[in-house]
């Protein structure tokens, strides 16, 4: 949602300036080394840090959003196609390290991220096409507990914010699973909560 | 150009949606006005997708009224308090209340301050996002006794909600059991015994706290009338008990006989989630293992083919001692297995009695069809069956379980039908609808003040200033305080 979008840059912003420490270990950038925020820096960060509020902060805080998706150098340029829950194919030009999640977002297609990121909730729910799922590195185990709460769970899904692009990504197509419209008319099981 | 005669009643020609001819015929309809009761996650995605959508080419208002003065239901109180990136959800919900076409009325008793009935005469659709407020009980003697709870109670004790400050349950005891093996029964067993290090950085309530370093809890028993591969929690939460600092599980190894023969036929989230209790239960512990077993000063454990018979009191017939629990067989497997009596029964002492058997939807208007049986309000799709304009999401709509996925598509789900209902003409909006302006009225005469989201807001902060300055995220007010900002 392109309004929970701006709350998020906005929300990164009030970090930012509060200097609060991010929570690397829900970012799949940091499981592939590739954060770009240096670690010795994090020091500098104690100091200031909020009182006793140990902030859930979102991955794409820690990955720049800005100087988005504009790329410059074609080699870092990823399109991506997203299907969305009517079937209406999207494309979009990304780049390399940009979050699934968040592109999603920037481009106005409806894929909710209830927990920002944190792996706990699994409303960002993709399919992966054949040919780029394997390509995906393997889910974390935290990613396997929350995607086993997914209605609708395939093979191929995978949360959308634990999937950064990678060059190999290119051509990576996500379909949003389509929202049931079956609730007790198939026999449907209560989920746990 | 010819006008429709409803519309043309009222003098307020803004109130009326624009006039629109479509290929040669010519209709009318006004700004659709929906009407939200209930401000948790069913309320606020059903608010959500329809203030996105613009059906008869008309943005749709919306209202939200809550019972309470704060808004977002169980993801304020129900989620534990060491779970915070659940509630992160909020930022979104928050987005939603802030939309120029969303209000929000808090302290509004919808079936007490107002009717259904007329909040139905001044919206064109009403969606009730009510959840579920009660609780199953377990219907058995001694569950009034002192020392016995609800978990519903119980968790809005330590998460602050304001009808269960005063619970002050008694911790002085080395067992408690939990009947219910859900998610609810896992926080309530994981806040028992978390060391209190990992409790004080979370926003659990200062009185639950303070409780909690006093408490003699040692041991929790977590019990169920079925087996093993019935349980209902899910992995997240089995996880953070096997990996709880400082404690130690004990099992029954006897309860998971034919088990691990069940699993290659299960489902991969039951794959998953039973492969972790087998192994919990049944591994033979590496060394560094053993050590830290050694060292735990607190136990938990699934207790399984057990259903709660009688709640036994001490001598003098207040206080609660132990429980009697009937011994079941399962009949049937998977999902489906009942538990059946055997006729023996087992007693287990204890003194913290904590029933965790399901949240219950109530029934606030007789104008309303309601299934007693169970607790939920018929319907097709989200709509409500014998009633038009009369929508329902969330777990009024399905029964109270469900994580915020499924509430989510649920919600959304309601609020499709509600627009296909909008364009096909199935919901009538050919009559202009005056919305908050009448109930606001009405509710001014009937003295209720409500609260909005801005009133919120500073609540909001204060509770956050307030909790800074005692070293937590926040504190959490009083009813009355809160009505006082």
């Amino acid at each position: 949602m392109a309004a929970a979008a701006a709350v998020r840059s906005s929300m990164g912003l009030t970090l930012r300036l509060s200097r609060a420490i991010p929570d690397c270990s829900s970012c799949p950038l940091n499981r592939l080394k590739s954060c770009g925020v240096n670690p010795q820096s994090r020091g500098s960060f104690e100091s200031f840090r909020t009182m006793n509020r140990h902030l859930q902060t979102s991955i794409g805080l820690c990955h720049s959003e800005e100087g988005s998706s504009n790329a410059e150098d074609p080699e870092d340029v990823v399109n991506v196609v997203y299907i969305d829950r009517s079937g209406q194919r999207i494309p979009v030009k990304a780049k390399v390290g940009d979050n699934v999640l968040y592109l999603a977002h920037k481009h106005g297609i409806d894929l909710e991220g209830a927990c920002e990121a944190s792996l706990a909730c699994s409303t960002c729910h993709v399919y992966v096409n054949a040919e780029h799922f394997d390509k995906l590195p393997d889910p974390a185990e935290r990613e396997d507990d929350m995607l086993d709460m997914a209605p609708m769970l395939q093979e191929n899904s995978r949360l959308g914010c634990q999937i950064i692009l990678t060059p190999e990504l290119d051509g990576i197509e996500l379909t949003l699973p389509k929202i049931t419209r079956n609730f007790y008319v198939d026999g449907h099981v209560p989920k746990p909560h | 150009m010819f006008i429709a005669m409803e519309c043309i009643a009222l003098p307020d020609l803004a109130l009326r949606g624009r006039m629109k001819l479509k290929h040669g015929v010519r209709f009318s309809s006004c700004t659709p006005k929906v009407c939200i009761v209930g401000s948790g996650p069913a309320g606020f995605y059903t608010a959500q997708h329809l203030l996105k959508v613009n059906p008869t080419h008309q943005n749709v208002h919306v209202d939200i009224y809550e019972r309470l003065p704060v808004p977002f239901g169980l993801v304020r109180f129900g989620v534990a308090p060491d779970h915070p990136e659940v509630k992160n959800v909020i930022n979104t919900f928050t987005q939603t209340a802030k939309h120029s076409r969303c209000r929000f009325y808090g302290n509004v008793n919808v079936g007490k301050d107002v009717s259904v009935g007329e909040l139905k005469q001044a919206y064109h659709a009403v969606v009730l996002s009510y959840g579920a407020e009660g609780n199953r009980s377990m219907g058995v003697p001694g569950e009034g006794l002192a020392g016995v709870y609800s978990a519903k109670d119980f968790v809005g004790w330590y998460n602050g909600h304001p009808s269960c400050r005063e619970l002050n349950p008694d911790l002085n005891c080395e067992t408690a059991v939990i009947l219910g093996q859900g998610n609810v029964a896992l926080d309530v067993a994981r806040v028992l015994l978390s060391p209190i290090d990992i409790l004080k950085k979370t926003d659990i309530t200062q009185p639950a706290l303070e409780a909690l370093v006093r408490s003699q809890i040692r041991r929790v028993l977590i019990v169920g009338r079925r087996g093993p591969v019935q349980v209902a929690c899910t992995i997240k939460e089995l996880r953070e008990m096997v990996n709880l600092p400082g404690t130690k599980s004990e099992m029954v190894e006897a309860d998971f006989d034919g088990v691990t023969e069940a699993l290659k036929d299960l489902p991969r989230p039951r794959k998953r989630l039973t492969e972790l209790l087998l192994k919990t239960a049944l591994d033979t512990p590496g060394d560094k293992e053993q050590q830290r077993r050694h060292q735990a000063s607190r136990t938990w454990g699934f207790r399984f083919f057990r259903s709660p018979s009688e709640v036994l009191a001490d001598a003098d017939g207040n206080k609660t001692v132990g429980i009697r629990l009937a011994v079941t067989r399962l009949e049937g497997s998977g999902e489906g297995a009942r538990a059946v009596l055997t006729g023996e029964v087992e007693d287990v002492t204890c003194g913290l009695v904590i029933s965790s058997i399901g949240y219950k939807s109530h029934p606030i208007d007789p104008s309303v069809p309601f299934d007693t049986r169970r607790a939920v309000i018929p319907n097709t799709m989200g709509r409500v069956k014998q009633a038009t304009g009369l929508y329902c999401s969330g777990w009024l709509k399905t029964g109270p379980t469900g994580v915020i996925a499924t509430t989510m598509n649920n919600s959304f789900d309601t609020a499709r039908s509600l627009v296909e209902d909008m364009e096909s003409e199935a919901l009538d909006l050919s009559s202009v609808k005056t919305g908050s302006e009448v109930i606001s009225a009405l509710l001014e005469e009937r003295g209720v003040k409500s609260v909005s989201f801005s009133d919120w807001e500073k609540i909001d902060s204060v509770e956050m200033s307030r909790g800074e300055a005692s070293g937590k995220t926040r504190t959490w007010s009083r009813r009355e305080t809160i009505l006082l900002l």
